[in-house]
């Protein structure tokens, strides 16, 4: 009887600040999907706490838990796995939801899953549309910069990444010489549809061919800016400096996907991770890859942009299907590559 | 009544399963080593050994620390995860108090600590009194010299446990001398069997509300603490 029956899912999530529990049907359905953010916990020290942030998960993983199988009206007996984000993030933190993903799985006798947190940005997608391959990922985000090539499900090879700063980070220090409040970034695409892209920043293109990425450069090149500006006693709009920062960030995202995506004949072109929520980088792609009738561009629903568990349970049901089994000794693992977690 | 404990609150990984009055299976392992590898492996072993399954256990009793920071917490998210799944009692108990167990002898004042670094220890004063165990002064985060200065004044002979006994040894000899007693080394390891009897007796604790008992505030929030009295008094 078991092949016409349902496939249920449980996702833990706790790389970072948010405590996430999500149930997904099948792959591809989100039955409950709760995140419980400690934004306003970090918000104080300018960015995220790790100890704190550990110290919430610990606070907020049952409850989360219980809202998660409220919502979707299951208990843990319909479960078919569950799947837990082993790496990359902050130790102290993953080790909360990896712990608690044992001690669900093995109270009811449930398969184990570890999942890959960039392979769950990048699924987020399949939440809404199915994948075809050959695929390729653009994953941004606070700590993500990265041309990610898939030719089959559960197959991840880094065609491109950052070589110092993650797009993210870049924004977020940006934030900080603005004195925007933390987390700047959504702040600074706010601020860019207000200003002019009047200051010429650089854009590092590398080597040709290159599908690698650096934005230590632009970064200090605005803080240049800024600084030099200052010291002349000139003001400069802090709308145009977010409207020519962010330019810039966009251009060299868009310019390298595009060129990857041709190179490699990709069906569907997929933006992952926080910064995919970026208005500036969705209108400038959108137009970009318009002329493309062969490629899709797709992007994740703003909810599944940021972390939650829906993505880490819709990896978890490939990995399922894939027979991926994660041993009791499962251990969090900071930085977990994602080549290595394909091969695993 | 079957009881699983759970010990992961410092470098000691301890788990044992009691049924009724009685310990059923103990599992120690006393080496430095990421506890979230060898917890639900030693769970699963000791579950096998004594022919329980999840569904048969109906308390889950939790060493809260203080300890390590890390460790405590993976054994509370394990625990707390268990228990809520299981919809069985959860019991936390302080793990000075449960080392402060492993002294037999009566009618005198036993000071379990664990090594906090910078001169500074977790600990707290328990009494032995009919086979009972008394707390004197609450679990804390203190210098060793200014804990032993207080010890001293109570004129009392006092037993220390601790793994970390070797680091805090002369200048406890030196401080208290006759009236301090360091017992062999068989008694400063914590043992879950008594975690699991001991925390058979307590009373249970809201699984959501249960937290680790770090003692010590993150030192970010105690900055920003300070930072806040500052501007209010400056
Ligand atoms: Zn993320």
């Amino acid at each position: 009887m078991g092949e016409f029956m349902s496939e249920y899912i449980l996702g833990i999530e706790t790389s970072c600040d948010e405590t996430a529990a999500a149930i997904i049907k099948d792959g591809k359905e989100i039955i409950s999907n709760v995140v419980a953010s400690q934004i306003e916990s970090h918000k104080r020290f300018g960015g995220v706490v790790p100890e704190i942030a550990s110290r919430h998960h610990v606070e907020q993983m049952t409850m989360v838990l219980e809202e998660t199988f409220h919502q979707a009206g299951l208990e843990m007996k319909d479960i078919d796995a569950v799947a837990v984000t082993e790496g990359p993030g902050l130790v102290g933190a993953l080790l909360v939801g990896v712990n608690a993903a044992k001690g669900l799985a093995y109270a009811h006798q449930k398969p184990l899953i570890g999942v890959h947190h960039i392979a769950g940005h990048i699924y987020a997608n399949r939440l809404e549309k199915e994948f075809s391959f050959p695929l390729l990922a653009l994953v941004v985000s606070g700590g993500h910069t990265e041309l990610i090539l898939m030719k089959e499900h559960g197959a991840f090879e880094i065609i491109g990444e950052t070589r110092d700063d993650a797009a993210g980070e870049a924004y977020d220090k940006v934030a900080r010489t603005l004195n925007l409040a933390y987390p700047g970034g959504p702040k600074i695409d706010q601020l860019a549809h207000e200003g002019k892209t009047s200051i010429d920043f650089p854009r590092a293109w590398l080597e040709e061919c290159s599908f690698d990425f650096s934005f230590s450069g632009l970064k200090s090149a605005v803080i240049n800016t800024l600084h030099n500006a200052n010291q002349k006693g000139e003001t400069i709009k802090q709308e145009d400096v977010a409207a020519s920062f962010q330019a810039s960030v966009v251009d060299v995202l868009t310019e390298k996907t595009y060129q990857a995506a041709r190179q490699y004949g990709v069906k569907q072109v997929i933006v992952a991770g926080g910064v995919a929520a970026n208005k500036g980088l969705r209108s400038v792609m959108q137009t970009k890859f318009q002329s493309e009738k062969e490629m899709e561009l797709l992007f994740p629903p703003l909810s599944l942009c940021t972390d939650n568990a829906a993505m880490i349970a819709a990896a978890g049901s490939i990995a399922f299907q894939q027979g991926h089994r994660a041993s009791w000794d499962l251990n969090a693992n900071p930085s977990l590559s994602i080549e290595k977690y394909a091969t695993r | 009544m079957n009881v699983l404990a759970i010990d992961t609150s410092n470098q000691v990984l301890g788990v044992a399963i009691s049924k009724d009055d009685e310990i059923k299976a103990e599992y120690t392992a006393n080496i430095k080593r990421n506890h979230s590898i060898g917890l639900m492996p030693a769970i699963d072993h000791i579950m096998k050994e004594t022919e329980t399954t999840p569904d048969q256990l109906d308390r889950i009793v939790i060493a809260k620390g203080p300890g390590s920071y890390t460790g405590v917490r993976i054994g509370l998210a394990t625990a707390k995860t268990m228990a809520w799944t299981l919809s069985i009692p959860i019991v936390a108990v302080s793990s000075l108090e449960l080392l402060a167990h492993n002294v037999r002898q009566q009618n005198i004042l036993i000071s379990p600590f664990f090594d906090a670094r910078r001169g500074l220890v977790y600990t707290g004063l328990y009494e032995n009194n009919h086979d009972r165990i008394f707390i004197k002064k609450e679990d804390q985060n203190i210098k060793m010299d200014q804990w032993l200065e207080e010890l001293k004044s109570l004129q009392q002979p006092v037993v220390f446990l601790s793994q970390d006994i070797k680091l805090h040894q002369v200048i406890i000899k030196e401080k208290l001398g006759q009236a301090a007693s360091i017992p062999s080394v068989i008694d400063h390891l914590p043992r879950p069997g008594i975690l699991a009897l001991l925390g058979a007796q307590k009373s249970p604790e809201s699984v959501h509300e249960l937290t680790p008992n770090y003692i010590r505030m993150v030192e970010a929030e105690a900055n920003w603490l300070k930072e806040q009295e500052n501007k209010q008094h400056g």
